[in-house]
C-alpha cells in the first residue's frame, strides 16, 4: 500500500506528499466539524442540565445517568413503549417490503407475460410521483377502514410493494443472475415459484439485505406517517414520542431530551456499523437517496 | 432429415405455445398481484380521488361539495400563505441543492485522490445522511442554533455575539439549509462512484499535453461527470421540495417565525390535518406535482445541452 503510493508520486515526491498531508488535515477538520454536534449531544446527555449551556466541551464534568431515567419516563407513557412500537412497525415493514418487492421484481426481471413492459413503465412512473398526491385519499380510506390509531396504515402499504424504489433495486440485481441457473432448474422440473424460492432469493441475499436495512432505517426515521395516523400516545413511535417530549418539556429539560434523542439514534448507529459496506454500495450502484 | 425433425416438432410446439404463454402470464400476474393491488388501491385510485377532491370543498364530515376551479383560483390569486410557502420552498431549494452538491463534489474529488483512510472518511461523511431525517437531529439542530446554543457559544470565544438563529425570521431558513448541506454524504458517494468510472489514462494524456489541474477539472472531470451531476440535481431537488420534518420540529409545527420556515409540505399538512380543508389541500398537492413535473421536464429537456453521455 505504502509502496504503491510512493511509486505513484515519483515525478514530484515532495509536492505529492505535501498535498496529501494538506488533504488529510482538511478532511480531518471537516470530519470533526461534522461529528462535533453529535458527540456534543451524546456528552450533554450525561451532564446535569445546568452544565449544558455554556459548556461546549465533549467531556461531562459531572457524569450522571439521571437524564436517561428522567427522560425514559418523562411522559405519561414510557419510551419503552415507543421503542417497542417502532420496532414492531419497522420489522413488519421490512418483512412486507422484502416479500412484496421481491415478488414483483421477479415477475419483471424473470417472467414473460403480456403487458409486462407497460406495467414496468408504470412502476417506474410511480417513483416520480410525490406521495402528497395520494396522501389525503389514503387517509380517508384508512379512516373509513377504522385503521387510524393502529399500525396498519404504516405496515399494509409495505406488503403491497408501495415503495417501488425497492422493486427497481431488486430488478437490477435479479437481472445480473445468470439465466442458465433458471433454465437448469426448469429442466429439473421447477416452476416459477420454486425458481424464485430456491434459485433467485438465495443468490440475492446482498440485495435483499440492502432493501431490508434501508427499509428499517427509513421506517424507524419516518415522522410524517405516524404523525398523521397515530393520535393515541400508547401507539406512538419513538419519533412521535420525541416530538411530544419536546412539546411537553420545551426548553426545560435539555439533557433529558438529548438522552432520549441519543437512544432513538442508537439503533441506526448499530445498523450503520454493521452494514456500512452494504449501505454505501447500495447508494453507489442505485443512486438511492440514502 | 432435419426437415422432418422440424416438421415433427412444429405442431407440438405450436400446440404448446399458447398454453405455456397463458401459464406464464398467469404466473407473472400472480407474482405481480401484491404490487398491482397496491398500485390500484393506494396509488392510482387515490391519485384520481385526490384530483376530484381538488375541485371540491371537503372537511371529512359532510360530503364533498363541487366548487369547480375555485381552489386553484384561490391558490393562484389570493392566498398569501401559499405565496409565502412558495417563496420559502424555492429559496430553500435554490440554496440547499447547489451548496450540498458543490460540497459533495468537492469532498468526493479529494477522496478520489487515492488517500489512505478513504473508507473511514467516507463513513464519517455519510453518517449524517443516514440519520439526518430523524426527529432527534432536528431537536439537536434547534439547540445548536438557539440563542444560547452551541454555535453562539463557539462564536463567543472569538468575541462575536450571535443572534438567536432559529427565532429570527431572517436567519431561520438558513439553519435548515445548513442541516441539508450537512447531509451531503449520499450524493458524495454517488459522485465518488462516478469519478471512479473516469479512466485514468485520460488524465495521463492531458498531463502529457500540459493541461493544468483546473483545466483538467473543467475540460475532463466535469464534462465526463455530467450524467452523475444531472442525476444528483434531479434527485436532490425533488427531495428538497418534499422536505418536512426539520421545518416541523424546528418551528414547532407552525412554519414560523412569521412563516420563515413554512415549507410547502408543511403548509399542505396544516391545511389538511390542522384545518381539515381536504379539498384545498388536494389542490395544493396537485400544484406541487405540476411544479415537480415541470422541473423534471425542464431538466431532461435542458440535459441535451449540457449532459454528455458519449464519454
Amino acid at each position: 500500500m505504502v509502496d504503491l503510493a510512493t511509486s505513484d508520486e515519483i515525478p514530484h515526491p515532495r509536492n505529492g506528499r505535501g498535498r496529501a498531508l494538506i488533504y488529510h488535515v482538511v478532511l480531518c477538520l471537516a470530519s470533526i466539524a461534522m461529528l462535533y454536534p453529535l458527540l456534543w449531544m451524546l456528552a450533554s446527555s450525561f451532564k446535569p442540565d445546568s452544565d449544558i449551556f455554556g459548556d461546549a466541551s465533549l467531556w461531562p464534568r459531572h457524569f450522571s445517568l439521571d437524564a436517561y431515567w428522567r427522560g425514559w419516563s418523562g411522559l405519561q407513557v414510557t419510551f419503552g413503549r415507543f421503542f417497542l412500537n417502532s420496532l414492531v412497525v419497522s420489522l413488519c415493514s421490512v418483512v412486507g417490503n422484502v416479500m412484496s418487492c421481491s415478488l414483483a421484481a421477479y415477475a419483471f426481471a424473470r417472467l414473460k407475460f403480456r403487458g409486462q413492459k407497460f406495467w414496468f413503465a408504470l412502476m417506474l412512473g410511480t417513483l416520480m410521483l410525490p406521495y402528497h398526491v395520494t396522501l389525503i385519499p389514503q387517509y380517508i380510506l384508512f379512516l373509513n377502514l377504522d385503521w387510524v390509531d393502529t399500525f396498519l396504515p404504516l405496515i399494509v402499504p409495505k406488503f403491497l410493494a408501495a415503495d417501488a424504489f425497492f422493486i427497481f433495486l431488486l430488478v437490477q440485481f435479479f437481472r445480473s443472475i445468470p439465466r442458465e441457473l433458471d433454465e437448469a432448474a426448469m429442466i429439473d422440473g421447477c416452476g416459477p415459484w420454486r425458481i424464485y424460492w430456491i434459485v433467485i432469493l438465495p443468490l440475492s441475499v446482498p440485495a435483499l439485505a440492502t432493501a431490508a436495512v434501508f427499509t428499517f432505517i427509513w421506517t424507524w426515521d419516518d415522522f410524517f406517517g405516524p404523525l398523521i395516523y397515530l393520535n393515541d400516545m400508547n401507539s406512538y413511535t419513538v419519533q412521535l414520542g420525541l416530538r411530544s417530549f419536546v412539546d411537553s418539556t420545551g426548553k426545560s429539560d435539555w439533557s433529558g431530551l438529548f438522552a432520549m434523542s441519543t437512544l432513538t439514534l442508537l439503533p441506526l448507529f448499530v445498523l450503520f456499523l454493521l452494514f456500512q459496506r452494504l449501505l454505501i454500495d447500495g447508494i453507489a450502484t442505485t443512486g438511492m437517496k440514502g | 432429415m432435419a426437415d422432418t425433425l422440424i416438421d415433427a416438432a412444429t405442431p407440438v410446439a405450436a400446440a404448446r405455445a399458447p398454453e405455456s404463454s397463458w401459464r406464464d402470464s398467469a404466473a407473472g400476474y400472480l407474482f405481480l398481484a401484491p404490487w398491482l393491488i397496491g398500485f390500484f388501491g393506494l396509488t392510482l385510485g387515490p391519485a384520481l380521488v385526490s384530483l376530484y377532491l381538488s375541485f371540491t370543498d371537503y372537511d371529512l364530515l359532510s360530503n364533498p361539495r363541487w366548487v369547480g376551479a375555485a381552489n386553484y383560483v384561490r391558490i393562484a390569486t389570493s392566498d398569501p400563505k401559499f405565496s409565502a410557502a412558495m417563496h420559502v420552498t424555492f429559496l430553500y431549494v435554490a440554496l440547499a441543492v447547489p451548496l450540498k452538491l458543490t460540497f459533495a463534489l468537492l469532498v468526493a474529488m479529494i477522496l478520489n485522490r487515492g488517500l489512505r483512510g478513504l473508507p473511514l472518511y467516507r463513513a464519517i461523511f455519510y453518517l449524517p445522511s443516514l440519520i439526518g431525517a430523524s426527529v432527534a437531529i432536528s431537536v439537536l439542530w434547534r439547540q445548536l442554533f438557539a440563542g444560547d446554543g452551541l454555535l453562539n457559544q463557539a462564536l463567543k470565544l472569538v468575541g462575536i455575539h450571535g443572534p438567536s438563529w432559529i427565532s429570527n425570521p431572517d436567519t431561520a431558513l438558513y439553519t435548515l439549509v445548513a442541516l441539508s448541506v450537512w447531509q451531503f454524504g449520499s450524493p458524495m458517494i454517488i459522485f465518488l462512484a462516478g469519478l471512479r468510472q473516469i479512466p485514468k489514462d485520460v488524465y495521463e494524456a492531458a498531463e502529457i499535453d500540459g493541461a493544468s489541474r483546473s483545466q483538467q477539472f473543467w475540460r475532463i472531470t466535469l464534462p465526463l461527470l455530467t450524467p452523475v451531476v444531472f442525476f444528483n440535481v434531479v434527485v436532490q431537488t425533488i427531495d428538497a421540495f418534499k422536505a418536512f420534518t426539520p421545518a416541523f420540529i424546528i418551528s414547532g409545527g407552525t412554519g414560523g417565525p412569521i412563516d420563515a420556515t413554512l415549507f410547502y409540505t408543511l403548509y399542505l399538512y396544516q391545511e389538511a390535518f390542522a384545518y381539515f380543508r381536504m379539498g384545498y389541500a388536494s389542490a395544493l398537492a396537485w400544484v406541487l406535482v405540476v411544479i415537480i413535473a415541470a422541473f423534471t421536464a425542464l431538466s431532461f429537456l435542458s440535459s441535451r445541452y449540457w449532459v454528455h453521455y458519449d464519454g
